[in-house]
C-alpha cells in the first residue's frame, strides 16, 4: 500500500477499513542469503539499502525484542553534518543528504524538520575552532555559518548571554541540521525492507554462531539455528555481548546516557541549540517539551537508566544556560546503552571471521548516522568493500594509529 | 552509587574518577611485549554484562586507586579493593 494525502481521504470516507499491518511477522526460515543482527535503525536500514539499492534477496533481520524498542527510539532524535575530520565529514553529509530524500524514499512520514543547528561560543579559542570546523563542513558541501552575538539574540533573546564564566560570544549554525521522528524512521525502513520481501523477524535472540573452519554458517537462535551466507551485526549498545559469541574482543565499552524532557510549554526553541561548555544541548519537540540531554553518565553499564548525580549536572547546564525554564517540570528521563568506542568513531569493517560483518562503536552519535550507516553496511555486505565514505571506520585503524578522534581524548572512552 | 572505600567508608561515587576495566592495571612491558600487546591492553576490553572489576580514583579524597567489583546491569557494589593491594598480589611492583 502506497501512502499520500489521497490515500488519507480515501480512508477517511470509507470507514478506515483499507489500513493493513504496516509489515509482516514471518517465521524464520531454515536459511538466508543475508541475515542482519539487530532489528533497530541500523540494521533495518542495512536490510531495505540491501533490498533497494544492491538488489538483493533471501535478507532476514532477527531482533531480540521488538523492532525499534532499542536506541532508535531512546535518543534526542537530532540529525547533522557537523564534523571536522575527514574520516567523519563525508560520511555524516551523505546521510543528511540522505535523510533530506528520505520520506519520498521509503513512502513515510518521518516528520524531517530542517531547523538548524547552533553551537554556542564562549571564547575566541572556541571561536576559531568552529571557525576552523565551519570551513571544514563547507569544503565537504555540509554548509555551515558563523553566528555573531546579535544573531544569536535574534534567534534566542532569552538566553543567559552575560553568564560571568561562558558568556555567548557566538555560534556556528548548520541550518541543515534539524530533528526527525525517530520511531518514525525504524518503522519507515522496517515497512520498506518488508515490502521488498526482507523478513523481520521479532523475539529472536540470537544467542551463539556457527563458525565452521573461519567461516559464518548462521546463527544459533531462541528460534532454533538459522543459516546465513552473511551475517551483519548492527547491535550497537550489546556489541560486545553480540560478537563474543564469535570470540571478540572489541574497541568499545558500553555506557549509559541519559535523555531528558520536560512538561509541554508553547514554542520556544524552534532550532537545536548545544551548549558543549556547559554539556548540555536541547530542542524541544512538536508536542512542547524540551528534549535534552548532556553527558554520559561515565562507568560501564548495561542497565538503561542513569543515576541522579548526571541529572542534577544536566539540569544545571540548561539552567545556566537559559534561567527561563527554573520552574519548567521534568516529564521523563530514560537511558540508552552506547557503544562508546575508543575514539569516539564508529566501526563499519569485516571482522576475522568469514562472512561476518559488524556494525557498531556508534558512542551517542548514532541516530544522525542511520541512512548511511544501513547504505554503507549494505554496501560491504553486497560487495565486499567498503562505502567510499566509510573507508575510515576499520577496526585496524588503532593498530594503524589511524584514530578518528573528534574531541582528541584519546583510548578513554567514557570521555568522548 | 555508594562506594565503600577500604579505608574511608562508604563514600559518594562523585568524589570518584572513572577510569575503566582493573585489567589496566596489568600493562605490558613496553620494552619486550611488542605492539600487539599494547594494542591489546589500550583498546580492547570484555566488557561484560554483569560483574566488572574497574578501577576508580578517589581525586576528591585520598586520591587511592581502588578496584571496585561492580554489576554493569544492576549498578550494585559487591567488593572494593585498594588498588595497589590488587596490584602486589598480581606480582606488580606498584
Amino acid at each position: 500500500m502506497r501512502y499520500s494525502g489521497f490515500r488519507v481521504i480515501a480512508e477517511a470516507l470509507t470507514g478506515h477499513r483499507g489500513w493493513k499491518p504496516m509489515w509482516r511477522d514471518p517465521a524464520p526460515q531454515p536459511d538466508y542469503d543475508y541475515i542482519i543482527i539487530g532489528g533497530g535503525g541500523h540494521g533495518l536500514a542495512t536490510a531495505y539499502y540491501l533490498a533497494k539499492e544492491f538488489g538483493q534477496a533471501r535478507i532476514a533481520v532477527l531482533e531480540k525484542g521488538w523492532l525499534g524498542g532499542g536506541n532508535v527510539g531512546r535518543n534526542t532524535t537530532i540529525i547533522r553534518s557537523n564534523y571536522l575530520l575527514d574520516g567523519n565529514e563525508p560520511f555524516y553529509e551523505f546521510s543528511l543528504k540522505l535523510w533530506e530524500g528520505l520520506e519520498q524514499d521509503f513512502n513515510y512520514n518521518a516528520m524531517v524538520s530542517q531547523r538548524g543547528i547552533i553551537n554556542l561560543i564562549h571564547t575566541d579559542a572556541q571561536r576559531d575552532a568552529f571557525t576552523r570546523r565551519g570551513n571544514g563542513m563547507i569544503l565537504h558541501g555540509a554548509g555551515a555559518e558563523m553566528l555573531d552575538r546579535e544573531q544569536v539574540r535574534a534567534l534566542y533573546p532569552w538566553l543567559n548571554f552575560d553568564n560571568a564564566r561562558f558568556p555567548i560570544k557566538g555560534a556556528l549554525m548548520q541550518r541543515r541540521g534539524g530533528t526527525v521522528r525517530h520511531d518514525a524512521v525504524a518503522w519507515g525502513y522496517a515497512r520498506g525492507a518488508d515490502s521488498r520481501g526482507v523478513d523481520l523477524i521479532q523475539n529472536c535472540e540470537v544467542t551463539g554462531m556457527r563458525i565452521e573452519n573461519g567461516r559464518i554458517r548462521g546463527v544459533e537462535t531462541t528460534r532454533g539455528f538459522i543459516g546465513a551466507k552473511k551475517v551483519g551485526v548492527a547491535v550497537a549498545g550489546s556489541s560486545g555481548r553480540v560478537l563474543a559469541h564469535a570470540g571478540m574482543r572489541l574497541p568499545i565499552e558500553s555506557h549509559v546516557l541519559q535523555a531528558f524532557v520536560s512538561e509541554g510549554l508553547k514554542p520556544l526553541i524552534d532550532g537545536v541549540m548545544t551548549f558543549g561548555a556547559g554539556h548540555f544541548y536541547v530542542s524541544q519537540s512538536d508536542k512542547g517539551g524540551l528534549v535534552f540531554g548532556g553527558d554520559i553518565d561515565g562507568y560501564n553499564s548495561y542497565a538503561q537508566r542513569g543515576n541522579l548525580p548526571v541529572i542534577e549536572d544536566v539540569a544545571e547546564g540548561g539552567m545556566a544556560l537559559m534561567p527561563a525554564i527554573g520552574r519548567v517540570r521534568l516529564l521523563r528521563t530514560w537511558g540508552g546503552i552506547m557503544d562508546m568506542s575508543m575514539d569516539g568513531s564508529p566501526i563499519i569493517d569485516r571482522t576475522p571471521v568469514d562472512g561476518l560483518y559488524f556494525n557498531g562503536g556508534w558512542c551517542y552519535g548514532g541516530f544522525k548516522a542511520t541512512p548511511a550507516s544501513g547504505w554503507s553496511f549494505a554496501h560491504l555486505l553486497a560487495r565486499d568493500e567498503p562505502h567510499p565514505t566509510a573507508r575510515a571506520f576499520r577496526f585496524d585503524r588503532f593498530l594503524k594509529g589511524r584514530m578518528i578522534d573528534e574531541k582528541g581524548q584519546g583510548a578513554q572512552p567514557n570521555l568522548h | 552509587m555508594i562506594i565503600n572505600h577500604p579505608i574511608l567508608g562508604p563514600r559518594d561515587a562523585q568524589e570518584f574518577v572513572y577510569l575503566g576495566d582493573a585489567a589496566l592495571i596489568d600493562r605490558p612491558d613496553g620494552m619486550t611485549d611488542g605492539i600487539e600487546a599494547f594494542h591489546t591492553y589500550a583498546y580492547l576490553r570484555d566488557n561484560p554484562a554483569g560483574d566488572h572489576r574497574e578501577l576508580w580514583y578517589h581525586e576528591q579524597g585520598d586520591r587511592s586507586w581502588l578496584v571496585v567489583t561492580r554489576n554493569t546491569v544492576t549498578h550494585e557494589i559487591t567488593k572494593v579493593e585498594l588498588a595497589r593491594d590488587v596490584a602486589r598480589a598480581m606480582g606488580r611492583s606498584t
